[in-house]
C-alpha cells in the first residue's frame, strides 16, 4: 500500500537545540504506527511539525503526495489530519456536543449571513451537524454527557471526547499524543481495543506517541524510536524489542550489554 | 489574644481604612445632598454601609456561628466600632492640622458632617463610634438568625433603601400612583419607610419560606433537553417582554423626557454592549478602543446630515447604512494588523487606536472637514415620512428597533458555525486553529460585527443628541461598555441589559454620583473578577436536544 | 527547485491575503513617512542646532519612557501579563514627589538644600509607587494568578481606573503645580548645545537608575532568583525560591523606576495631574514592545528610541506633508509606530521569538 504520510530529512531547531534531526519517516495507509522515545526525544515536536504548529527548518513532509510543511494548522486539518493532545485540550467551557460541532468546522461551508437569516441550506446543514454530533457521541458512548460542560467530564470521557472532536473533522490520518496517559490497566486495555476499532470503522491511518511499552507493543504495526531528535531504530515491535540501541536509549549506557533484566527497570526508574 | 478576636480586630482596622477612603474620595459630602429616608442622606448611607457590610461579612465568616452565636453580634459591633473610631480620627486630626493642601476633599464641612453636626466634638465622636458599633452589631445578627428571617430582613432592608435612593424614579413614573404617599419631595418619609420595610420584609419572608418548602431542583439536563425541544413557554415569555417594552416610554414612564432620555442612553449602551460582547464575550478578544467605532458612526451621521456649514444634507436614513459600513470598514482595517497578535497586545493597540481617532477629530488638520474641538452641530432628527422622531419617547422606538436587530443577529451568530468557532478561539487559540479554524478571518468577523454595532449606536446617538464633539468620545465610553458586559456576564446577551441598567441607568439617575462613576467601574471590574467572574446574569450552555427520527429522515430526503 | 523557488513556495503557503494586506498597509505608511521626511528636509526652516536640540529633548523624554517601560518589562518577564496599572503607579509616584516637594518648599529646604531635597523626593516617590504597586499586586493580581488570561487583564484595567479616579477624587481634577527649583533654571552648554538643566538632570538620573537596575538583576541574589522565576515558576519554587516574594520584589523594583520617572517628569513639566499616567503609560508600553517585551536592555533602548522619534517626528515627518499644528499629532505618531512594530517585528528589536513557544 502507498504511504499516506512521508517525511524526508525533517529538521526542527530551537535556538541551538536540535529537537528533530534529519528525520525520515513513512506511514502506510490504514496502518497503526507509533513514535516512541525517552522524554525530550522530539516526539511531540515532530507531531507539531506535521500539524503545522511548527515550521521545520529543513526537509519535506508530504501528505497524500502533497507537501504540507509550513502550511498553517487550519489548512492541514482541512486536508485531513487531526490530532489529540498529551495534556487534554478540550474547549472546557463549551458543552461536549459543542466540542464535537467545532470539530466539524472544516467540513462546513455556509457563511454568517446564512446563519443570520436562517436560509434553508443553513437549517439543513445545522440539522445535519446536530445529527452527526449525536452519532459521534453515540459512537464513543458519551450521549449522557452531551449537554454537560466539557471540563466537568470524567478524565477518561475527556480523552474520548477529544478523539470524537478529532473524528468530526473527517480525517484520514489521526495523530494521538499519549492516548492512554493517566489511565489504569483496565482503561488502557479498553483504549487499545478502541483504537483498533477506530481504524477499522473510520478507515483511518493512526499514528501515536506513547510511553506505555505494553500499549506500543500490542497495538503498533510499525514503531519508530527517537532519541535526541534522531531516529535510532524503526521496525516491527519484535525487532524493536531486541534492538540494543533502543534498550540503551531507554535504560542508559551499558544496559544492553551488561545488566540483567531484573536490575534494568530499577535503573530506569 | 484569642486568634478570632485578633482577626476581628483586623477586620475593624480594614473597615476603618475603607471608610476613611470613602470619606476622602469626597463621596460622603457630595452625596449628602440627596435624602434617602427622612434626614438620612445618601452620604450617610455610603459610609454606614461599610460598617453594615463588614459586620455582616465578619459574621458570615465567623467560626463561632454554630457554637457561640451570642458572641457573633459582639464581633460585628467591634468591627463597626473600631472602624468608626478610626474614621473619627479624620475629623480629629483634620481640625488640628490642615490636610487640604493634599486632599482636596478634607474640608471642615466633611468633618462637621461626620460628627453629625455636633457642636461638641467629643459628643460627635461618641455618636459616630456608637453608630458604627450598632450597625456592625445589627448586621452581624442576620447570619445567626434562621434562614427565612435572615433573607426576609436582608431583602426588606435593601429594597427599602433602594426605593429611597430611587425616589425620583418612583415619583416620575406610574409607580407614583401606588407608592406616592410613602415619599416626601425627595426620598422616603420615615413612616413610609417603616411601612414599606415591614411589608417588604413580610413579602421576602413569604418568598423565602416558600422556597424552603419547595426547594428549586436544578433541572436535570435531560429535562432541559426535553424543554429545548418544545419552546412554547419561552415564546410566551418573549411576547410579554416585548409588550412591556412597547408600552414602556408612553404608559409607564409617562412620556417623561428626563427618564426617557436615561432609558435611551441605556439603550444605546445596550447596542454597544451587544457588539462588544461579540468581540470580548464570544471571541475573547479584549478591545479597549471600542469608542472609536462609536465615534465613526456618530461623525458619519453628523457630517452627512448636519444642517450646519459642515453638513452635506443627506437624510438620517441615507446616512445610517453609510455609518455602519464605515465603522465596519474601520474595524476590519484596524483588525487586520492587530488581530494576529496576542490578547494583551490587542488591548493596548486598540486603546491607542481609540485615542488616535479622538486626537484626529480634535486636530486642526481635519478641522475644515470635522469641525475640530467645536464639533458638528445642527444634526436633524430622523424622520419617518412626515413623522419626526424629535421627543425622547419617540426616539426610544428607533433605539429599541436597533437593540432588537443587534440582539437577533448576535444570538443567531452565536449558535452557528461562526459562533462556535468564536467560542473555540476564546477557549484555546492554538487548538482552535488546529481544528481547522482560520484565526484571522474568524477574529475579523467578530471585530467587524462589534464595530458595526458600535457604529449603529453612534449613528443613533448623533441624531438623538443633535451635536457631536470630539471630547465626547474618550476612553471612558470604552471602559463603560467593557464594565457593563463584565458585570452582566461575559458572553451573555441578557447580561448586557442587566449591566447597562446597573452601570449606566443607575448612575444616570443619581446625578451626584456621576463624579464617582469611573471609580466605581474600576472597583466593579476588580470585584467582579475576584468574587463573581461569571457576572450577574451568567451565560448558560445551550441545550441541544437529540434529534427525532423523523428529522433524520426528513433531512435524508 | 533552487533556493529562491523554494523560498517563494514556502512564503506562498505560509502566508495569505491578509498578511499581504497588512504589509501593503505598513509599507504605505512607511512611504508616506519617508515622503514627508524628504519634503521636510528640503523645505526645512530649522538649522542643525535645532535638530540636535530635538534629539536632546527626545533623549530626556525617552529616559522617562525607558524607566516606566522597565516596569512593564519586568512584570511581563515574570508573570506574562501587562500591568495596565503601571502608568498609575508612575502617577502616584509623581504625587508623592509633589507633596514632599511642597512640604520642603514651605520649610525653605527646596531651594536651600536642592540636592538633598531631590534625593528625599526621589526616595519618597519610589516608596509611594512601591506601596501602590504592592497593593495592586496583592489585591488584583495574586488571587487570580491561575485564572484564564483575560481575567487578570481585566482586573489590571480595573486597577488602573480605580487608581486614576482615586487620585482624582483625593487630589482634585485640576493641574497641581510642582514647585520650581532655582538650581534647575537655565541651561548648561555641552558641545556647543544648550541643554535645559532639568533635561540634563533627567538624562543623568535615568541612566544611573538603569545602570543600577541592570546590575541588580544581573548580579544580586534576588536578581538571579527573579530570572529563575521568569524562566519557570514551578522549578524555581522547587529550588527553594519563594515565588510570591520574588514577584512582589519585581513589582517593587518596577515601581521604584516608575517613581523616579514620576519625579523626572514633574521636573521637566512642573505639573502633576491625576490623568498624567495614561499617555506616558501607553507610550512606555510601546517602548517596551519596541525593544522586545520581557527584555530589560530592550526596554531601555525602546524608550530612548521612542522619545527621540516622537520629538523629531512632528517636525520631520508631518511638516513636510503640509499638516498644520503637527505637534497635536505627536501621540498619533507614537501609536502608529506601535502598530508598525507589531506588524513587522512583533517580537521587538531585541526580543526573542516568543511565538514559537506554543502548543
Amino acid at each position: 500500500m502507498a504511504p499516506i504520510l512521508v517525511a524526508r530529512k525533517v529538521t526542527k531547531r530551537f535556538g541551538g537545540l536540535v529537537a528533530v534531526n534529519e528525520l525520515d519517516f513513512e506511514i502506510e495507509e490504514h496502518a497503526i504506527a507509533s513514535v516512541i522515545g525517552p522524554n525530550g526525544a522530539g516526539k511531540t515536536t515532530f507531531f507539531n511539525c506535521i500539524t503545522g504548529f511548527y515550521v521545520p527548518e529543513e526537509g519535506v513532509i508530504e501528505f497524500e503526495g502533497k507537501e504540507i510543511q509550513g502550511l498553517r494548522p487550519d489548512k492541514i486539518t482541512t486536508m485531513g489530519i487531526a490530532r489529540t493532545y498529551q495534556n487534554i485540550r478540550l474547549f472546557g467551557k463549551m458543552s461536549a456536543i459543542e466540542n464535537v460541532m467545532v470539530g466539524m468546522h472544516p467540513r462546513l461551508s455556509l457563511h454568517w449571513w446564512d446563519a443570520v437569516i436562517h436560509t434553508p441550506a443553513f437549517v439543513r446543514q445545522e440539522r445535519k451537524v446536530l445529527r452527526r454530533a449525536w452519532e459521534l457521541l453515540d459512537y464513543i458512548g458519551l450521549t449522557d454527557w452531551a449537554n454537560h460542560q466539557a471540563n466537568s467530564l470524567p478524565y477518561g470521557a475527556q480523552r474520548r471526547l477529544e478523539i470524537a472532536r478529532a473524528l468530526a473533522s473527517e480525517p484520514k490520518l489521526l495523530l494521538l499524543d499519549e492516548p492512554t496517559a493517566g489511565m489504569n490497566p483496565q482503561e488502557t486495555a479498553e483504549m487499545i481495543e478502541f483504537i483498533r476499532k477506530l481504524r477499522d470503522d473510520w478507515n483511518l491511518t493512526i499514528l501515536l506517541i506513547e510511553h506505555d511499552m505494553k500499549v506500543v507493543m500490542t497495538i503498533s504495526e510499525k514503531i519508530t524510536v527517537l532519541d535526541f531528535g534522531t531516529k535510532i531504530a524503526e521496525g516491527k515491535p519484535e525487532e524493536i524489542q531486541r534492538n540494543p540501541r533502543v534498550i540503551e536509549a531507554y535504560l542508559g549506557r551499558g544496559a544492553a550489554s551488561g545488566l540483567s533484566a531484573a536490575e534494568a527497570p530499577a535503573q530506569a526508574a | 489574644m484569642n486568634p478570632i478576636w485578633r482577626s476581628t480586630l483586623k477586620a475593624g482596622l480594614l473597615t476603618g481604612a475603607i471608610v476613611i477612603y470613602v470619606a476622602l474620595t469626597g463621596m460622603v459630602l457630595s452625596l449628602s445632598q440627596r435624602p434617602v429616608i427622612g434626614k438620612l442622606s445618601l452620604g450617610h448611607v455610603v459610609y454606614m454601609l461599610v460598617f453594615v457590610g463588614m459586620g455582616y461579612i465578619t459574621a458570615v465568616r465567623s467560626p463561632w456561628r454554630q457554637e457561640r452565636p451570642w458572641l457573633v453580634p459582639l464581633q460585628g459591633a467591634v468591627v463597626g466600632g473600631v472602624g468608626a473610631a478610626i474614621l473619627a480620627l479624620l475629623p480629629l486630626i483634620g481640625r488640628k492640622v490642615d490636610l487640604g493642601w493634599m486632599f482636596v476633599t478634607a474640608k471642615p464641612e466633611l468633618y462637621k458632617f461626620l460628627l453629625f453636626n455636633q457642636e461638641q466634638v467629643a459628643r460627635g465622636v461618641l455618636y459616630l463610634i456608637l453608630t458604627g458599633a450598632v450597625l456592625g452589631g445589627v448586621a452581624a445578627v442576620l447570619p445567626i438568625l434562621p434562614e427565612v428571617l435572615h433573607k426576609a430582613l436582608l431583602g426588606g432592608a435593601s429594597t427599602t433603601l433602594l426605593l429611597g435612593v430611587l425616589a425620583e424614579l418612583v415619583q416620575r413614573t406610574v409607580l407614583k400612583k401606588v407608592l406616592g404617599p410613602f415619599f416626601a419631595y425627595k426620598g422616603l418619609k420615615p413612616t413610609g419607610a417603616a411601612i414599606l420595610f415591614v411589608v417588604l420584609t413580610v413579602l421576602f419572608g413569604l418568598q423565602a419560606w416558600w422556597r424552603q418548602k419547595h426547594p428549586k431542583v436544578t433541572k436535570s439536563v435531560a429535562a432541559q433537553e426535553a424543554e429545548a425541544a418544545s419552546p412554547l413557554r419561552t415564546t410566551l415569555q418573549l411576547g410579554a417582554l416585548l409588550l412591556f417594552l412597547l408600552i414602556l416610554p408612553v404608559w409607564i414612564l409617562n412620556k417623561d423626557t428626563y427618564l426617557n432620555s436615561v432609558v435611551n442612553l441605556v439603550g444605546l449602551y445596550i447596542i454597544m454592549g451587544l457588539g462588544l460582547n461579540i468581540v470580548v464575550g464570544f471571541a475573547g478578544l479584549l478591545d479597549l478602543g471600542y469608542v472609536a467605532f462609536f465615534a465613526i458612526g456618530a461623525y458619519t451621521v453628523a457630517l452627512m446630515t448636519s444642517l450646519g456649514p459642515l453638513g452635506h444634507g443627506y437624510s438620517f436614513w441615507q446616512a445610517l447604512p453609510v455609518a455602519i459600513l464605515l465603522a465596519l470598514t474601520a474595524g476590519v482595517v484596524l483588525g487586520i494588523p492587530v488581530l494576529r497578535m496576542r490578547g494583551d497586545y490587542l488591548a493596548i493597540v486598540t486603546l491607542g487606536f481609540g485615542e488616535i481617532i479622538r486626537i484626529l477629530a480634535n486636530s486642526d488638520w481635519l478641522k475644515p472637514f470635522m469641525g475640530g474641538a467645536l464639533g458638528v452641530l445642527d444634526i436633524p432628527k430622523p424622520k419617518i415620512g412626515n413623522w419626526v422622531l424629535k421627543e425622547e419617547y419617540q426616539l426610544y422606538y428607533l433605539i429599541l428597533a436597533g437593540i432588537l436587530v443587534t440582539w437577533f443577529v448576535a444570538s443567531r451568530l452565536y449558535h452557528s458555525r461562526v459562533g462556535r468557532a468564536w467560542q473555540a478561539l476564546r477557549e484555546d487559540e492554538d487548538v482552535a486553529e488546529a481544528m481547522g479554524i482560520h484565526l484571522v478571518t474568524t477574529k475579523l468577523l467578530a471585530f467587524g460585527f462589534g464595530a458595526a454595532f458600535s457604529g449603529l449606536s453612534g449613528a443613533i446617538f448623533a441624531a438623538k443628541v443633535g451635536s457631536v464633539y470630539p471630547h465626547t468620545f474618550n476612553l471612558i465610553i470604552s471602559i463603560n461598555v467593557l464594565s457593563l458586559i463584565i458585570v452582566g456576564g461575559i458572553g451573555s446577551l441578557p447580561g448586557v441589559v442587566v449591566g447597562a441598567l446597573a452601570l449606566v441607568g443607575l448612575p444616570e439617575l443619581l446625578r451626584e454620583f456621576s463624579e464617582y462613576r469611573m471609580l466605581f467601574y474600576g472597583i466593579a471590574l476588580i470585584a467582579m473578577m475576584l468574587v463573581k467572574p461569571e457576572g450577574f446574569w451568567p451565560k448558560r450552555l445551550k441545550v441541544y436536544p437529540r434529534p427525532q427520527e423523523e428529522d433524520a429522515e426528513a433531512s435524508a430526503l | 527547485m533552487n533556493q529562491w523557488q523554494r523560498r517563494l513556495e514556502y512564503w506562498r503557503r505560509r502566508y495569505d491575503i491578509t498578511d499581504v494586506v497588512v504589509w501593503l498597509f505598513g509599507l504605505a505608511i512607511l512611504a508616506v513617512a519617508v515622503y514627508g521626511t524628504v519634503r521636510s528636509l528640503q523645505t526645512t526652516t530649522y538649522d542643525s542646532k535645532r535638530w540636535a536640540q530635538f534629539v536632546v529633548y527626545g533623549i530626556s523624554q525617552g529616559g522617562v519612557y525607558a524607566l516606566i517601560a522597565l516596569g512593564y518589562t519586568l512584570v511581563y518577564g515574570i508573570l506574562f501579563m501587562i500591568n495596565f496599572a503601571h502608568g498609575e503607579i508612575f502617577m502616584f509616584g509623581a504625587f508623592g514627589a509633589l507633596f514632599t516637594a511642597l512640604a520642603l518648599d514651605k520649610a525653605g529646604y527646596w531651594n536651600g538644600h536642592p540636592v538633598l531635597s531631590l534625593i528625599i523626593v526621589l526616595l519618597v516617590a519610589m516608596t509611594t509607587s512601591s506601596v501602590i504597586a504592592v497593593l495592586v499586586e496583592r489585591v488584583a493580581y495574586r488571587p487570580l494568578r491561575k485564572a484564564p488570561r483575560l481575567v487578570p487583564l481585566i482586573t489590571a484595567i480595573g486597577a488602573s481606573f480605580t487608581l486614576q479616579y482615586t487620585a482624582r477624587s483625593f487630589f482634585g481634577s485640576g493641574l497641581r503645580a510642582f514647585p520650581e527649583m532655582d538650581m534647575l533654571k537655565g541651561s548648561v552648554s555641552v558641545f556647543g548645545l544648550d541643554i535645559g538643566k532639568s533635561h540634563a538632570l533627567t538624562i543623568v538620573v535615568s541612566l544611573l537608575m538603569m545602570a543600577g537596575l541592570y546590575w541588580y538583576v544581573q548580579k544580586t541574589k534576588t536578581g538571579k532568583a527573579m530570572r529563575a522565576v521568569a524562566e519557570n515558576k514551578d522549578v524555581a519554587a522547587l529550588m527553594g525560591i519563594d515565588v510570591d516574594q520574588i514577584i512582589v520584589r519585581t513589582f517593587i523594583l518596577g515601581a521604584s523606576m516608575a517613581g523616579v520617572a514620576g519625579v523626572l517628569y514633574s521636573l521637566i513639566f512642573f505639573q502633576v495631574k491625576f490623568f498624567m499616567g495614561f499617555v506616558p503609560g501607553i507610550k512606555a508600553f510601546t517602548a517596551a514592545v519596541l525593544g522586545g517585551i520581557g527584555n530589560i536592555p530592550g526596554a531601555m533602548l525602546g524608550g530612548y528610541f521612542l522619545g527621540i522619534f516622537e520629538s523629531l517626528g512632528p517636525a520631520l515627518i508631518l511638516e513636510g506633508l503640509g499638516i498644520p499644528a503637527p505637534s497635536q499629532l505627536k501621540d498619533v505618531i507614537a501609536f502608529t509606530m506601535l502598530v508598525m512594530v507589531l506588524i513587522f517585528r512583533p517580537t521587538g528589536i531585541l526580543g526573542e521569538a516568543v511565538s514559537e513557544k506554543r502548543a
